[in-house]
């Protein structure tokens, strides 16, 4: 078993997004430190880490909310700087933030095309939206087609997780970011965004899940990333770590188990 | 909430119970149940609204039999026709979550100007004037609008300065355009605005106009249903649409009916007020407006959740500032209507309480104070509500004080309804 490094990208040429020595500070608090990680296409990456190990900041990093203070991104292998929330949207990076940003009175379709309406002359084309939301629904198996025109006030925690991932995906995201997408949810409405997040990334595209629910995590990802105090304490494909490193990792930044990365 | 994405039979069912009776049912019956547990959740329609409103005028009509007459129905129309038009400006601003109290004074402050530019000194063309008429309440109202959005003050407090401000303006422009020998008031001699409250169609005009109307709101409900249909969409049971139809062409007639008697004492007095029909047209442009573009789609999405609106894409300075000038716009209108109802414009006008009828209009039709819920027909029905009780209870001989008093009781029974509906709702914190 190779022992993944995570000073050294795994497989650079395959990924989509890359991040090469991230670092981030608030004053004289060291956010993050040169982080290193790739994130490849048609893979569920988890990111894992204790409160205040830095998993929101580099999220926020990478939908363009803050702008790093080291380090580069390579977005299909290419150097990109995100100055705005809208230049990670322009490239293909939508993040489903744990609020979901649904407003509860408009119906699914009418959520699903927020901001990015069609229109036929200067009338809003609702047969074609309609059409088109239930197209996405479908292809994430979710939702019944004769639900598509109710409140999305009037869904369920799951499904409206899934409204907000399928708002993304409309949008052609290439990468997914959910932040902590099941922390709200019941067992049953858990297991239902999991299947989601699995059918995405078996539509190739490549998903981030921030999470500190190890059970969601080792249920569903096919790659792990441990933040420790801002730095990278592992990363790797998911056989090679098991729960106890995993904890051992989030609390302390090293473990003493085999198979699972140790700190560098 | 026990619903699962994986049981669909369990998930259409639940749907039911909250989406729009018109996209989920199949027949009539199914279409009365969902209606059914939409009222009982507080998104209603405009069902229980007329229902009031029918309930009212029976009342009136059992006390003093005059109540229904035509003369007193044509009457009614004319009280009702300004309210109507401040309750449809309040709605714009109601949808975003603000309020605008401001437009009492600013409506007439334009009517004031049209109204001089009309006069015999001034002498210029009717249209012009209206158009500067509007123009004033327009600017007034989105400045307001600018400085809500950009300071981020709350619209109460700055339409509240702009309500007391617009007190002193309208003085102001009144005294120094009418001169010291105006008493406070400039008359208004211009027949065609005058003529929007005091003058009719004729009897045939009017069948000509309401058939017309009946046939293309016909003809627009059928298209979009069979166009629906056609692209293998659930659209509304065909008995319903007919329904729809059918109520539509009631009222019509009986609004033509009840016009095309004669209601003059001395002379024939005949047809539908002129007042109708700029309602009518006003509420169709901007029911279109809020419904079938992008920029009614973002009221409504600012109105339910701004930041998701945000995250969207959309400007929603851009879209709260314009939702300030068409309040104004609109209440220019009614300025104007006001004046040709009162004959003039005047300083003594109690432009605060005609504010608050007008957001009384609106929330007693359904428009939620909390922004994101309401339509510009419920404002008209709401409109009707506060003019039939004013209508009625003068026509008892009882005055002022009962009659502020019941609007107040209706306007409470309202917001009631509103606030226990948003209550209801689920809570996905």
């Amino acid at each position: 078993m190779t022992v993944p490094d995570a000073g050294t990208p795994v497989e650079p040429q395959q990924s989509l997004l890359r991040l090469a020595g991230i670092g981030k500070n608030f004053g004289p608090v060291r956010a993050l430190y040169n982080i290193d990680l790739d994130i490849p296409a048609g893979q569920v990456t988890a990111i894992l880490g204790d409160n205040g190990a830095g998993k929101s900041t580099l999220i926020k990093c990478v939908s363009g909310i803050w702008q790093p203070d080291h380090g580069e991104i390579y977005w299909h292998g290419e150097q990109v700087r995100l100055h705005t929330p809208r230049d990670a949207a322009a490239l293909g990076i939508a993040t489903v933030y744990q609020d979901l940003a649904l407003a509860d009175n408009l119906d699914i379709v009418q959520n699903m095309f927020l901001g990015v309406e069609r229109t036929k002359r200067w009338q809003l084309d609702e047969i074609g939206m309609e059409i088109a939301a239930k197209q996405t629904l479908s292809d994430l198996s979710v939702v019944t087609v004769r639900s598509i025109r109710q409140p999305v006030g009037s869904l369920s925690g799951g499904q409206r997780q899934a409204v907000a991932v399928a708002k993304a995906v409309m949008r052609d995201a290439q990468l997914v970011i959910l932040d902590e997408p099941t922390a709200a949810l019941g067992v049953t409405q858990t297991h239902v965004v999991l299947d989601l997040i699995e059918r995405l990334s078996g539509q190739g595209i490549a998903v981030i899940v921030i999470s500190h629910n190890l059970n969601d995590v080792m249920s569903v990802a096919d790659r792990i990333a441990v933040l420790y105090l801002g730095t990278l304490a592992a990363v790797g494909p998911k056989d090679q770590f098991d729960a106890q490193s995993v904890v051992d990792l989030m609390t302390t930044g090293a473990t003493q188990r085999q198979g699972a990365s140790s700190e560098h | 909430m026990s619903t699962e994405i994986d049981q669909p039979d369990e998930l259409a069912t639940h749907a039911a119970e909250v989406a729009a009776p018109d996209v989920i049912a199949g027949s009539l019956g199914e279409y009365v149940r969902i209606w059914w547990t939409r009222v009982k959740g507080g998104e209603s329609g405009a069902l229980p609204v007329v229902a009031g409103l029918i309930v009212i005028v029976i009342y009136f009509q059992i006390k003093n039999s005059n109540f229904l007459s035509a003369g007193n129905m044509v009457n009614l129309m004319g009280q009702a026709g300004w309210i109507i038009m401040l309750g449809m400006a309040e709605v714009f601003v109601l949808l975003l979550g603000e309020i605008d109290l401001s437009i009492g004074y600013s409506s007439v402050m334009g009517a004031a100007i049209t109204l001089w530019m009309v006069s015999p000194a001034e002498h210029l063309p009717w249209w012009l004037a209206v158009l500067a008429g509007l123009a004033v309440p327009t600017l007034f109202s989105g400045i307001q609008g600018v400085i809500i959005t950009w300071l981020r003050l709350p619209s109460f407090v700055v339409t509240l300065a702009g309500l007391l401000a617009g007190t002193g303006l309208l003085i102001t422009v009144i005294n120094s355009l009418g001169g010291p020998s105006s008493g406070g008031s400039i008359r208004l001699y211009s027949s065609v605005i005058s003529d929007i409250e005091g003058g009719s169609m004729s009897p045939l005009a009017g069948w000509i106009v309401m058939i017309a109307a009946v046939i293309l709101s016909g003809v627009a409900f059928v298209v979009r249903d069979s166009r629906r249909r056609a692209s293998n969409l659930a659209a509304p049971p065909t008995s319903i649409t007919a329904l729809k139809i059918a109520v539509i062409a009631v009222a019509g007639v009986v609004v033509v009916l009840l016009s095309n008697t004669n209601r003059g004492r001395t002379t024939v007095l005949e047809g539908v007020p002129w007042v109708v029909v700029v309602m009518l047209v006003v509420l169709v442009a901007y029911s279109v407006l809020l419904s079938r573009t992008r920029f009614g789609r973002y009221i409504y999405a600012i109105g339910g959740n701004a930041e998701a609106a945000r995250r969207s894409g959309i400007n929603l300075s851009r879209i709260r500032v314009l939702a300030f000038a068409l309040c104004g716009l609109t209440a220019g209108m009614m300025g104007i209507i006001y004046a040709s109802f009162l004959g003039s414009a005047s300083s003594d006008v109690n432009g605060g309480q005609n504010v608050l009828y007008a957001v009384a209009a609106a929330v007693i039709g359904g428009t939620s104070l909390f922004g994101g819920r309401g339509r510009m027909l419920g404002a008209v029905l709401g409109g009707l509500i506060v003019a039939v009780i004013y209508n009625g209870l003068g026509l008892l001989g009882l005055g002022a004080p009962a009659q502020d008093i019941w609007t107040a009781l209706v306007l409470l029974a309202a917001v009631t309804v509103d606030t226990l509906a948003r209550r209801r709702q689920p809570d996905h914190t």
